[in-house]
């Protein structure tokens, strides 16, 4: 009897799933970008495996082939260390990925209880807990980025840290906003009559109700994320070389731009359909799971 | 109803699809219905059985896709409605020949303009008129809509007027451009007794005064049998039962329109009869059967593949092989 | 004579107009009702009428202005935070939309659980059977508990918040519009559930609707609300065959019917006046057609007359009116 109840369970998220598949399918743009995001996902977990790290990464690799063109042995051509700069892209997307994935996860854990918690109970607490909100969002997350460098000194997890930190109200704003609106909702007052302790309530009927635009915020924000870490590494103030991030690897280059100019392009361009994939598809999902905005 | 008088609407065999990710859904499947100048018909179905599709067919408003009209005619004064290209139903029909009133009177007014300037600019557009004479005519407008203290009205934005005042000023628009049929979708959902009632007064009362010829669809059949002189019973696309009002509800013959009117609860002591709206739920997918016959208490097997119009007299029909013919 | 299970007393809630503290919405304005056990209340009246926030006041999900309410010999405005949650599981409520009513992240199993797992120490095992038992005595498959609500039609949806609301067989159900929104066939199977299910558990209900066929086909009794005050409440019957106030009369007037022709149904004029600045004496007298000057100058007394209605009208009450 249970199987049979859980693969009836199944079978309702499955329909559901289904909808969801073909309407993917029919928006041709979203289907494009989300094959980036798997395609970028298998670049982020297979080669750090398969490139044996330190040969690349070590700061002396091959003096003798330094800042070579690309050509057939050197796609992206070479840095001034003499290191192949197509691996060295290829490994910076884990980097990239991995610090706007935990930035932004550590933004969700922290933002969406907060949301709810205010919208839900309104009043003094709201007022409290947005008050707190809006002053993290007077901090752009570079200058806090430099603020939390300076007290703990440049690294890439501080800089992680950092975006976490300045990220969560917009979570917050979004998930208060709903909570508010769901506050009213009767199968909230519902749960209320029926004597359902808050923390339920916010746990079960609140927040689960307010994911989808979570998501949607959460994909569109990877592509900034990893913008922003970028610029932070950029400044010095994020990864450390001889770390293959890509903003790292522009600002390095900046020096060889006259006479090497694959050195800035290539980690530019990564940068560039990254954050472009990771955009469309927040678009594509925001008319998937928000009904509001679909066509037909 | 002579034969030889060309009706003011004729739809004819219109059927309409809807393409959905799970295949195509038959929505809509109407053999024929005609209505004459001048007169109130009246539409009775549940959500979900195409009146609205309908109505929107009739306008060319239907989305498409994911709408499909797969064949069928709907004849306007002679002219094929569905014949005619966007451009032409936006220049001639919508609003000059045809206009809708919606269930929802809020969404179909414009909540940054006045009642005034709204209905100014229909005026101004659609009539040529200028400015000054428009305004004339709009405060005209809303006194036929027996709206209290038009011109206190005109300068109001519609969050300011009640849900049956907004009905009001949303008839006063459908007319303002000379529209000589109206169709109505439920106007009266969401309000209240008191006001509903004042609402199809208005709208028998324009029928009457103006020779409007109206559309109601509504899922109550009182409120059909107050207002309109013939009507249809829609289930799941498909007319089961058409004719005099009167004589349809009055006089019901096919099982669904039974249903229906006795549905309706009355008092304490006229307890509903389960027994006569009792559905049965049988999930047989038999084509060619009748469209009723999974939910018929009186079902046959001559159901499953007879299906016939059977005429009980001359203004009444149905679509019921066990109803008997006069 | 059975007990009253619930007693409301003189209850008052008045908002305040934003901004503002010294003007109100009187959204209620003095109600008082006594509920027996086993007996159905029906409340009618326009929208805005105060219907909804007497019933949310009476529910405890607002705090009253004034007034007490007594829910089986307790007042519920004095009860510590435990037990209030010991006094939930007693009263229940049907909300009209179904579509927001039951929570669309949910499956029905969960849905209708939930009083079980919130009031109760059943373990999940016991749960499930419990869920299935409420969900065939609504009449809806089993099957049905691992689907969500979505995938259920108006008239379902509702079902499934009323084995919700029974799960704890309450000692009152609150039904707010249960029908309001769903079509006339699927009303007529709700209606006669509800009315199955009250014979069978012998249950206590208030029913809100605007619609006076269905409030005079479930209830005992009917009290009709003008602006947040009762002005009519007695035995359904004698309300329905002969109402006194000339509001109840407009109301009953304007319900079309198969075999009343529109020109014969009886139209209210104007619209309901703002509770804000409600008009003086009479809040009705704005739109009665039997309106005194007596009517806009003093306001009538509630007055309990032979036949056991309660009735607050000058025509009622004054013999030489």
């Amino acid at each position: 009897m249970n199987t049979y109840n859980s693969w009836k369970k199944i079978k309702s998220k499955y329909a559901q799933l289904r909808l969801n598949i073909y309407l993917l399918k029919k928006n041709t743009l979203t289907k494009w970008a989300l094959y980036g995001v798997v395609l970028l996902t298998l670049i982020a977990l297979i080669v750090p495996i398969i490139l044996p790290e330190d040969v690349h990464v070590t700061q002396d690799a091959n003096p003798r082939d330094k800042l070579l063109p690309p050509s057939s042995d050197h796609l992206f051509g070479t840095d001034e260390l003499g290191r192949d700069i197509f691996k060295r892209v290829l490994l910076g997307t884990n980097i990239s990925l991995r610090t706007a994935v935990l930035a932004v996860g550590a933004a969700i854990l922290i933002g969406v209880p907060i949301g709810a918690v205010a919208g839900y109970y309104g009043g003094f607490t709201d007022e409290l807990l947005m008050r707190l909100t809006d002053i993290f969002l007077g901090f752009p997350p570079l200058l806090l980025a430099i603020v939390i460098a300076a007290f703990l000194g440049p690294d890439l997890n501080n800089a992680t840290l950092a975006i976490a930190l300045s990220w969560w109200p917009w979570y917050t704003r979004i998930v208060r906003g709903q909570a508010v609106s769901l506050t009213e909702r009767p199968f909230v007052k519902a749960a209320q009559a029926m004597g359902t302790p808050s923390a339920r309530i916010i746990l079960k009927h609140i927040i689960p109700n307010c994911i989808a635009p979570v998501i949607v915020q959460a994909s569109m924000d990877i592509g900034g994320v990893i913008l922003t870490i970028a610029a932070i590494s950029f400044l010095g103030l994020g990864a450390q070389p001889p770390t293959p991030e890509w903003g790292l690897m522009v600002s390095t280059s900046r020096n060889y731009f006259l006479n090497a100019w694959w050195y800035s392009i290539f980690p530019g361009l990564a940068i560039f359909f990254t954050v472009l994939i990771f955009n469309l598809l927040g678009d594509g999902l925001r008319e998937i799971l928000d009904p509001k905005t679909r066509k037909n | 109803m002579t034969e030889s008088k060309v009706p003011y609407l004729h739809i004819k065999d219109l059927k309409v699809n809807f393409k959905t990710h799970e295949g195509t859904k038959k929505i809509l499947d109407i053999d024929e219905i005609k209505i004459d100048k001048g007169q109130a018909y009246g539409i009775i179905g549940e959500s979900g059985t195409g009146k609205t599709v309908l109505a929107l067919t009739i306008l060319k408003l239907l989305e498409m896709p994911p709408g499909e009209i797969a064949s069928g005619r709907i004849l306007l004064d002679g002219d094929d409605l569905l014949k005619k290209t966007d451009k032409q139903m936006e220049r001639e029909v919508r609003g000059k020949k045809i206009s809708m009133i919606f269930q929802d009177p809020m969404s179909t007014l414009n909540p940054v303009y006045t009642v005034g300037d709204q209905l100014i600019n229909v005026l101004v557009k659609n009539q040529n008129l200028k400015k000054k004479e428009a305004k004339v005519k709009a405060l005209e407008m809303l006194k036929l809509v027996d709206l209290p203290d038009p011109e206190r009205c005109m300068d109001k934005y519609p969050h300011e007027l009640s849900g049956g005042q907004r009905q009001r000023v949303i008839i006063a628009l459908a007319l303002s451009c000379g529209a000589e049929f109206i169709i109505a979708d439920e106007p009266t959902r969401n309000l209240d007794v008191t006001i509903q009632a004042g609402i199809l007064k208005l709208i028998k009362n324009l029928q009457r005064t103006l020779n409007v010829t109206v559309l109601f669809i509504a899922n109550n059949p009182g409120l059909i049998s107050s207002t309109c002189d013939n009507a249809a019973v829609l289930y799941k696309g498909e007319i089961v039962e058409q004719g005099n009002t009167r004589e349809v509800l009055k006089n019901p013959k096919h099982p669904y329109t039974f249903v229906l009117l006795n549905a309706i609860p009355k008092s304490k002591n006229e307890k509903i009869n389960l027994s006569r709206i009792a559905i049965t739920d049988v999930e047989e997918n038999l084509d060619g059967a009748c469209i009723y016959y999974n939910k018929c208490i009186k079902k046959t097997d001559d159901c499953k593949t007879l299906q016939k119009n059977i005429k009980i007299s001359e203004t009444h029909t149905v679509k019921c092989c066990l109803a008997e013919e006069n | 004579m059975a007990e009253n299970i619930l007693e409301i007393k003189n209850l008052k809630k008045y908002f305040p107009v934003k901004g503002q503290n010294t003007e109100f919405v009187k959204a209620v304005d003095g109600v008082s009702l006594n509920i027996k056990r086993g007996e159905v209340l029906g409340l009618v009246g326009e929208s805005g009428c105060g219907k909804s926030t007497l019933v949310n006041t009476v529910l405890c999900l607002t705090q009253p202005t004034e007034g007490e309410v007594i829910f089986d010999g307790k007042n519920m405005f004095s009860l510590s935070k435990k037990e209030m949650r010991e006094t939930r599981k007693d009263i229940q409520i049907v909300f009209q939309d179904p579509f927001w009513s039951l929570n669309p992240r949910m499956i029905v199993k969960d849905i209708v659980a939930e009083p079980l797992s919130v009031q109760t120490k059943m373990n999940s095992s016991e749960i499930s059977k419990k869920v299935e038992e409420l969900l065939e005595m609504v009449g809806l498959p089993r099957e049905g508990a691992y689907k969500y609500p979505h995938e259920f039609s108006g008239g379902q949806r509702q079902r499934i918040a009323i084995a919700r609301a029974l799960s704890l067989m309450p000692k009152l159900v609150v039904l707010d519009e249960p029908t309001s929104s769903i079509d006339v066939v699927s009303q007529a199977q709700i209606l006669s559930l509800i009315n199955d299910l009250k014979e069978k558990f012998n249950l206590t209900y208030i029913v809100i609707s605007h619609d006076l066929g269905v409030v005079s086909y479930m209830s005992d009794k009917i009290a009709v609300m003008y602006l947040g005050k009762l002005v009519e409440y007695g035995e359904t019957d004698l309300i329905f065959n002969k109402p006194m106030h000339p509001y109840t009369e407009a109301l009953f007037a304007a319900i079309p019917d198969i075999d009343t022709d529109i020109d014969n149904i009886k139209t209210l004029e104007g619209n309901v006046p703002s509770s804000i600045n409600p008009p003086p004496g009479c809040k009705f007298h704005t739109r009665c057609q039997f309106a005194k000057e007596i009517c806009s100058r003093t306001e009538p007394e509630t007055v309990i007359l032979d036949d056991g209605r309660t009735i607050a009208c000058h025509k009622i009450n004054n013999t030489n009116f």
